[in-house]
This record gives structure tokens, C-alpha cells and sequence, in this order.
């Protein structure tokens, strides 16, 4: 076990990041041109990363596997994001934010990262403005707010229920200006599927044409993965059908460490699983918790439908329980509470899997126009969904798996443990510790991408310039094509009987039992014990139809799924060893006496970062130990 | 929860672009309800990987109606039968038992066909990159509050702006234009204040690339009957208004002298 360095400046933690970019490396703007810089993914992070890279003037490549730039799953955001903008004056400020997301994270993220967060927050909503980001406004033409869980101001800028799109389209244009000037190549449907390593550095990558299956190599002097998280690694999620982990997986094959597997967030108001085919589960913005009560009938086994259960036999639970945040408490808070009253028999809905989120209250207050004005587009997303009118009953809602705060392991710089090779966005694991809080992840893949990156992208390339660097004929590309091309023909050469969606279902199954919203040694265990036996399965009875030439979307399945049964195991084996309780990783062993989170500051107060040994089921666990000068190491109360 | 049953589907199957394509008939002898139209799809591709034949192949990744990657013709309406809905959010209630349900990709000259239902939509992105966007380089820009928006041209912008890019509305346009699309892009920017300085060459650059790509449109309102997010035909005589003031004024034309 080796610890490792955050390379955090020194100073002050609010003039860390001004002492950063006053010192960084700078390249010579006629010298950027002389500079290729591979950016995989095009969501906010990557987007905005390549956006702004290409204005500054270096050559850029863009790999997407969807057919256009626009389609990155960031689309789907609902609510909003947040920045310290205080608009609303009601006390925020960047300290306050930076302490929000600190505590949001119960104290499992780094506070140097956090801080630089909440310092950018500000100038993305400028910049976003000046983008053409239509954000929702007052009548005379200033910005609105709304508030979001874990905060006690308003400070998320949103527009409509849509602000990941509005956002995403505002980076994805910025983007396609670039694309247009020459600036950015794109390369769409093209799916990283291995990164290169030349003595040390990486050298680029290896990606797959999912056109026509030919397999090639890209070489960059620096290359930036903003590929997104690994919800799906559950089967059913609120992630895009085709979110997965395997660039980030294949970087940290390829020797990028992989910090904090095991913390991933259940999100608490999703649309209930309905019927066995369900393919994914969708999301109803938390943005609905602000005039939305959260509540399931006192009595067990309650049948009568919403409207009959009086007043005084509902359990308005996260009221009850965290009366100064309520419904705004925090998401892997309001979930445990969710799964708990339905276990015990409180679940309402023809399966009984869900809790209601009740606005009756709401639409006397406000009048049905102004609910519809802040929600109609989500009242209209559900009821297509569930089929029922949440104007006149309420919404059923159940937690389910929607993003990953773990990711690759990067510094202060966004680098990973590969020099050369950056993680942005969700991909890293850096500033949500062991929970994310509603609204910040729009936050952060942006700040990463407009205003971290091209500074410390920067600094990392003015030594190599003048330097040579291994072109995509150096053997190492060729082998590694090789390798891929011999990995993809296996997948159609092993005519099995089992497709890739079944084992992908099988293995979401023991993941979501054993390592989702709450978890114990016994049970995991018990998952580590099975997913080996069911991975040789998959390595035997997989069948994938069709060829490995043309547009085979099995085929692609198959890569992917063989990539998340691999961070299953490396998952359900972070969570076994850490043995406490943080944000959204539950361990029903240690637990306060009324059923919180309960830390353990003496012996868990670091990062796990796991390096990749050949074999999914031995990784090598690495600390990078966290430090609290600023924020207050507390246990987190929101009662 | 009640399901349907022996459905028909008669799925467009084409092996590549320059292959001659076909209809093949599938049955489906039971579905919950409660399905969507692509978890259908999906039950009967286990099926087809399952008796060893190749899984059709649709484009669909978020499958909550805001991506745009998902398309198909259902029965010959664009995304199929019920108003203001995404493929992937049309559920099988929408549907009866017995039911034949004939699905093709969209029908388009500017989105050729990949393979089965899958097509090409990449002139979307050439169209913005002619100029669907506001030149503001990273850094430097106002405080956000600076450019006041009024509420009336912040919710218009936003109108426009929740187009998603599927292409339904080519898909449904007779002349497969794609003056919708086009169209929405330039009023989200158009009628904001900080759209203002690139409005003419915006709007000249954007419908030049649009004519490149698709063909003419001729007032039908198709695209505004098929479009998931209501995106209404208003925008097109906007972008007419806009594209004759470009000629006339032909500030591309000045700007270069």
C-alpha cells in the first residue's frame, strides 16, 4: 500500500487555485497548434473541455459513441445546478457552498477540489449565460433559483425540468462552433475501447468504429476521459441504456487507479419498477421535493388508495424525522428512509414498491398554475410513464441507482495515476465524496471541463514541447489493436446460449442486493462468491449473434457488460473493506442507534484507490489519506 | 397490470446502406402492458439472439424522451401514436391484442439508412456547426445578470430550445425539410439579447447548410404534428423573416469587404 499525492497547493484553501494558475506552465499560443489532445466523451464535461481546448488553439479529437455530440447522457439532468451566485440574498457564498458539498459528501471528498468547485461555480452561470442558456427568469429579467436538498438557500439556476439539455446543448454548440472552424475533428460512433502506455505516459487510444467494426489507434499528447459513471453496472438505472465504464475500466487496466467504487448514489425519486422487462428506470427531478410531501400510511399492509387514507393516519416520514431539512433532506438520507418503510410493509402502489410524493398541499397554496408552470413537464414525463395524473394522486416514487461518485482517481490537476491521462466529470472520483448533492453535477463536469482542465492540461504539456512522442504506429498501438480485435472476435466465436442483456440483468441483480442501498460483510461477500462463478459463465456461454464487421449493437453490449463485471467484483470488494458508513455506502453493522450513517474518522478518513493486479478479483488497495483544515469534521445532522 | 397479446410486427430489415431492404413478420405471443415500445423490442431481440439470428438493430439510449437518439415509424406516424411522445416513452397500452404494428426507420433522403433502423442524422450537426450557436469563448463573459432576459423572451427561447434533434420532423415532412429543426435552433438564439450581434449571419449560414442537406418546405405542418416537444410552426416564418433581412442587408457580403 503506497499513499498518494493529491499535488494540493500550498496557501491559503481560498487562494490555492488563484497560486495554481498563477504559477502553472503556460504553451505559447502559436506552440498549442504543435499539440493533439484526445477528449473521449462529449457530455458537459467533455464538451466544454473540447470546446474550449480548440479555442485556445490546440488540435483536438473528439470521440463519441453516440451519432451526435448532443446525445451525452448529461441531456437528461432535470433540475438544475448550483453556484454560489447569492442572487437571492440569503446568506450564500462560496464558503457556504464549498461546506454544503462538503458535508453532503460526509467528509469523504477532498477539500483543495470542493473548494475550486465552488470558487468556478460562479463563472459558469456567466458563461452559460452568455452561451444562450435560456435559464428560467424572473419578471424583470433577472436569473431565478430554486433550492435543492442538503442546502438551506436557493442557489440552483435551472430552466424548466430540462437544464442538463439546455446546458448540454449550450456546451454541445460551443462545440460544434469548433467542429465547424476546424478546430475539433469529431469522431462520432467511435468507442474507446483500450488505452495505450509508452513508457509510462499515455501515448492515446484504441477505439472501434461502430459502423463498420474496424478497430484503430489515435495518438495525443494528452488525453482526457469524460466518459460519465458506472450506474449501470446495476442493470436497472436511471442511466442512459448505453452508459457504461469500460474507457474508464480499460485506463485502469492500463495502470489508472479506480478510488471509491463502492460509493454510488440512490437517488430517491425515481418511477417505481412496473413490469420484469424494464429495461431502466427514469427519474423524477428532486427539484419535485421542494413543494412535493413525501409520505406512506402509518398502518402496514394499508390498500386503500391515496385519497382515502385520512390526514392523521399518513406518516409524512422525512418531516418527521429531519424536521429542519424535511423533504430537502439529503438523497442518500431520504432513500434509506424510503427503502426502509417499504420493507416494513408501507409500500404503496400494485407491487407495493413505492412512497407517494403528494402535491394536493402544494396545488391549494400555489393554485394547479403555478405547480404546472414549475413541474408540467415532469407531471407530463410521468404520467406517460405510470399512467396515472399526478394533479389528482399522488406520484409513487423509489429510490433508484443514478450516478457514481467514485471514478477514476485524479490530483488536484484532474490527472489520474497515468501521466497524460486526465479524468474529467463523473469519470473521476474527486469532489462528491461519499454523496453528491442534487444540482452539482452539472456543476462540476462543467467547471472541470470550461475552466480546470485547459490550465492544468497546460501546464502538464509546455515540458513536452519540442519533444517527440509515440506516433499510433509505435508497436504498443498495434499490439493493443491486436488484443481488442482478439477480445471482440471471442465474443462472437463463443456461441453460447446466454446474450449479453442476460447476463447484464444477472449481474445488476447481485450488485443491487448485495452492494446498493445498504450493505453488510455477509452480503458481500456472498456477491463476491458469485459473481466469479457467474463471469466464468459469461466467458463460456456467451452468445452474441452476427459478426464483428458492421453495426453489431450485441456485439458492443458484450464488451461493456464484460467491463462492469469486473468493476462489480473491484465494487462489492470496496465496499468489504470499508468498514463504516459514509454518504450513500450503508454498512448495516455500523449504524448511530436511530439508524444513521455512522463514520469511522480513525481508520476510514482516506480515499481507497484500487490498482488493477490481472486479476478482477485481487486488486491492490491504495490510500490517499483526507485532511479537514477548514471544514469541521462532524457527524452530519440534518434533523 | 394486464398484458396483450399476439401482436404482429412487420419490423423493416435492411443489412447495410446500399442493401436492398425488406419487411420481415414477427410475432409476439404475449406483452405486459406496462412495457414501452422498445422494451418490446427488446423482449423479441433476446428472442432472435436466442434462435441465433441477428438482433434488429434502433437507435435509443436515454429512453426518457429528452436524448433524441430514439426514431422509428410506427404504423407510418413518426414516433408513433400518441401526440407529444418519444418512441421510448410510448408504452404498449397505446396498443391492442391483434394488433399488426408496422415499424421502418425514419423516411428520409438527408437520413440514409445504416442498417435496419438505424439511419444517419449526422446533417443535424453539420447545420449547427454552420452557425447554431453564440461566439463566447470560455472566460471573460458578464456577470450573468447583466443581460437581463425578460420573462416573455426567456420562456419563447425555451420553447424552441427543447427541441431534442430526433428528426421527427423530417421524418414526417412530404419534402423531408428540415425548416423545423433549423428553425428552432435559430429562434432559441435569435430572440435572446445575447443572439442579437450574430442574428443575420447566423440565420444565412444555418439555412444555406439546411438546403444543402434536405429538401423544400412548402407550409404542410407535418413537422409541428410530428414533433415530441410540440415545437410550433411559428418558428419557420421567424427564420423566413430572419433569412430574407440577411439578403437584403447581406452582411456577410459587407462584413468581408
Amino acid at each position: 500500500m503506497t499513499a498518494l499525492d493529491a499535488k494540493i497547493p500550498g496557501g491559503p484553501l481560498a487562494d490555492k487555485w488563484d497560486a495554481y494558475k498563477a504559477t502553472a506552465k503556460l504553451v505559447n499560443p502559436n506552440n498549442k497548434r504543435r499539440f493533439r489532445i484526445l477528449v473521449v466523451g462529449s457530455g458537459l464535461a467533455g464538451a466544454s473541455a473540447a470546446a474550449t481546448l480548440a479555442e485556445l488553439g490546440y488540435q483536438v479529437d473528439l470521440f463519441t459513441f453516440h451519432d451526435s455530440p448532443r446525445r451525452a447522457h448529461s441531456i437528461a439532468a432535470q433540475g438544475g445546478i448550483n453556484a454560489a451566485k447569492n442572487y437571492k440574498g440569503d446568506g450564500d457564498s462560496v464558503d457556504r457552498l464549498f461546506n454544503d458539498t462538503i458535508k453532503g459528501g460526509d467528509f469523504r471528498s477532498r477539500e483543495a477540489n470542493v473548494y475550486r468547485l465552488a470558487q468556478v461555480s460562479v463563472d459558469i452561470i456567466d458563461q452559460m449565460v452568455a452561451q444562450g442558456v435560456p435559464f428560467a427568469r424572473e419578471y424583470g429579467g433577472m436569473l431565478d433559483n430554486r433550492s435543492f436538498g442538503g442546502a438551506q438557500v436557493s442557489r440552483t439556476f435551472y430552466a424548466r425540468g430540462q437544464t442538463g439539455q439546455q446546458l448540454l446543448l449550450g456546451a454541445y454548440q460551443q462545440l460544434a462552433r469548433q467542429i465547424g472552424l476546424g478546430g475539433v475533428r469529431l469522431f462520432n460512433r467511435t468507442e474507446l475501447i483500450d488505452t495505450v502506455v509508452v513508457d509510462g505516459r499515455c501515448a492515446g487510444i484504441v477505439v472501434r468504429d461502430l459502423l463498420t467494426g474496424e478497430i484503430s489507434s489515435h495518438a495525443g499528447h494528452a488525453t482526457v476521459l469524460a466518459t460519465g459513471g458506472y450506474g449501470n453496472v446495476f442493470f436497472l438505472s436511471t442511466n442512459a441504456m448505453n452508459s457504461n465504464v469500460t474507457a474508464a475500466w480499460r485506463a485502469h487496466r492500463r495502470g489508472a487507479m479506480f478510488a471509491n467504487p463502492c460509493y454510488t448514489q440512490i437517488h430517491p425519486t425515481c418511477i417505481p419498477q412496473s413490469d420484469p422487462t424494464q429495461s431502466k428506470l427514469t427519474l423524477m427531478s428532486e427539484s419535485l421535493r421542494n413543494d412535493g410531501r413525501v409520505w406512506v400510511p402509518r398502518r402496514a399492509d394499508d390498500d386503500r388508495p391515496a385519497h382515502l387514507v385520512p390526514e392523521d393516519e399518513r406518516d409524512y416520514y422525512l418531516e418527521r424525522l429531519y424536521p429542519s431539512y424535511g423533504n430537502l433532506a439529503p438523497r442518500d438520507i431520504s432513500s434509506r428512509a424510503a427503502k426502509r418503510l417499504v420493507d416494513k410493509g408501507h409500500g404503496v402502489g400494485p407491487l407495493k414498491n413505492g412512497v407517494y410524493l403528494d402535491f394536493s398541499a402544494a396545488i391549494s397554496r400555489l393554485g394547479r398554475d403555478t405547480v404546472q408552470e414549475r413541474y408540467g413537464n415532469l407531471f407530463e414525463m410521468y404520467e406517460r410513464i405510470a399512467g396515472e395524473d399526478p394533479y389528482a394522486m399522488p406520484m409513487r416514487i423509489y429510490p433508484a441507482t443514478h450516478y457514481t461518485m467514485g471514478g477514476l482517481w485524479v490530483d488536484y490537476e484532474l490527472a489520474t495515476t497515468v501521466p497524460g491521462l486526465y479524468a474529467a466529470g463523473e469519470a473521476n472520483f474527486s469532489d462528491h465524496g461519499a454523496n453528491r448533492l442534487g444540482a452539482s453535477a452539472l456543476m462540476q463536469g462543467l467547471a472541470d471541463g470550461y475552466f480546470v482542465l485547459p490550465s492544468t492540461i497546460s501546464n502538464g504539456l509546455a515540458p513536452l514541447l519540442g519533444k517527440t512522442v509515440p506516433g499510433a504506429d509505435h508497436p504498443a498501438f498495434r499490439q493493443a489493436e491486436q488484443e481488442a480485435r482478439e477480445r471482440f472476435a471471442g465474443y462472437v466465436s463463443r456461441k453460447g446460449s446466454r446474450s449479453p442483456d442476460w447476463f447484464h440483468r444477472e449481474l445488476g441483480r447481485i450488485i443491487w442486493d448485495h452492494c446498493g442501498m445498504e450493505r453488510t460483510r455477509e452480503g458481500l461477500e456472498k456477491a463476491l462468491s458469485e459473481l466469479p462463478a457467474l463471469y466464468d459463465e459469461f466467458t463460456k456461454d456467451l452468445r452474441v449473434t452476427g459478426t464483428d464487421e458492421g453495426v453489431n449493437q450485441t456485439l458492443e453490449k458484450a464488451g461493456r457488460v464484460d467491463d462492469f463485471f469486473q468493476l462489480g467484483m473491484q465494487m462489492c470488494r470496496d465496499a468489504l473493506t470499508r468498514e463504516e458508513s459514509c454518504g450513500a455506502h450503508f454498512r448495516a453493522e455500523y449504524q448511530t442507534e436511530d439508524g444513521e450513517a455512522l463514520r469511522d474518522d480513525d481508520r476510514f478518513c482516506h480515499v481507497a484507490a484500487w490498482e488493477w493486479t490481472g486479476d478482477p478479483m485481487q486488486p491492490k488497495r491504495h490510500v490517499e489519506e483526507l485532511t479537514f483544515e477548514n471544514a469541521h469534521l462532524a457527524t452530519r445532522s440534518y434533523k | 397490470m394486464s398484458h396483450l397479446r399476439n401482436l404482429t410486427l412487420k419490423v423493416w430489415r435492411q443489412d447495410g446502406p446500399d442493401a436492398k431492404g425488406r419487411f420481415e413478420s414477427y410475432v409476439i405471443d404475449e406483452i405486459s402492458d406496462e412495457a414501452s415500445f422498445l422494451e418490446m423490442l427488446d423482449v423479441l431481440n433476446e428472442r432472435l439472439i436466442g434462435e441465433g439470428r441477428e438482433a434488429v438493430v434502433f437507435d435509443h439510449d436515454c429512453r426518457e424522451g429528452i436524448c433524441g437518439t430514439c426514431s422509428l415509424m410506427i404504423d407510418g406516424v413518426a414516433h408513433g401514436p400518441k401526440r407529444a411522445t418519444t418512441t421510448c416513452q410510448l408504452h404498449m397500452r397505446s396498443f391492442s391484442s391483434g394488433d399488426t404494428i408496422v415499424i421502418e426507420p425514419w423516411r428520409a433522403t438527408g437520413f440514409p439508412v445504416v442498417k435496419d433502423l438505424m439511419v444517419d442524422r449526422s446533417a443535424f450537426d453539420r447545420i449547427v456547426e454552420a452557425g447554431g450557436f453564440i461566439t463566447a469563448p470560455t472566460g471573460g463573459a458578464p456577470d450573468a445578470n447583466l443581460i437581463p432576459v425578460p420573462k416573455t423572451v426567456a420562456d419563447a427561447s425555451m420553447d424552441a430550445a427543447a427541441c431534442i434533434g430526433c428528426g421527427a420532423c423530417v421524418a414526417a415532412c412530404p419534402n423531408s425539410a428540415a425548416n423545423l429543426f433549423t428553425a428552432a435552433k435559430l429562434a432559441h438564439l435569435n430572440l435572446l439579447p445575447q443572439g442579437q450581434a450574430e442574428r443575420l449571419s447566423r440565420t444565412e449560414a444555418m439555412v444555406e447548410a439546411m438546403d444543402e442537406h434536405f429538401g423544400s418546405c412548402t407550409n404542410h405542418g407535418e413537422c409541428s404534428a410530428a414533433c415530441p416537444k410540440e415545437i410550433s410552426i411559428d418558428v419557420i416564418a421567424l427564420m423566413n423573416k430572419d433569412y430574407r433581412a440577411s439578403k437584403i442587408r447581406n452582411r456577410k457580403e459587407l462584413s468581408r469587404g
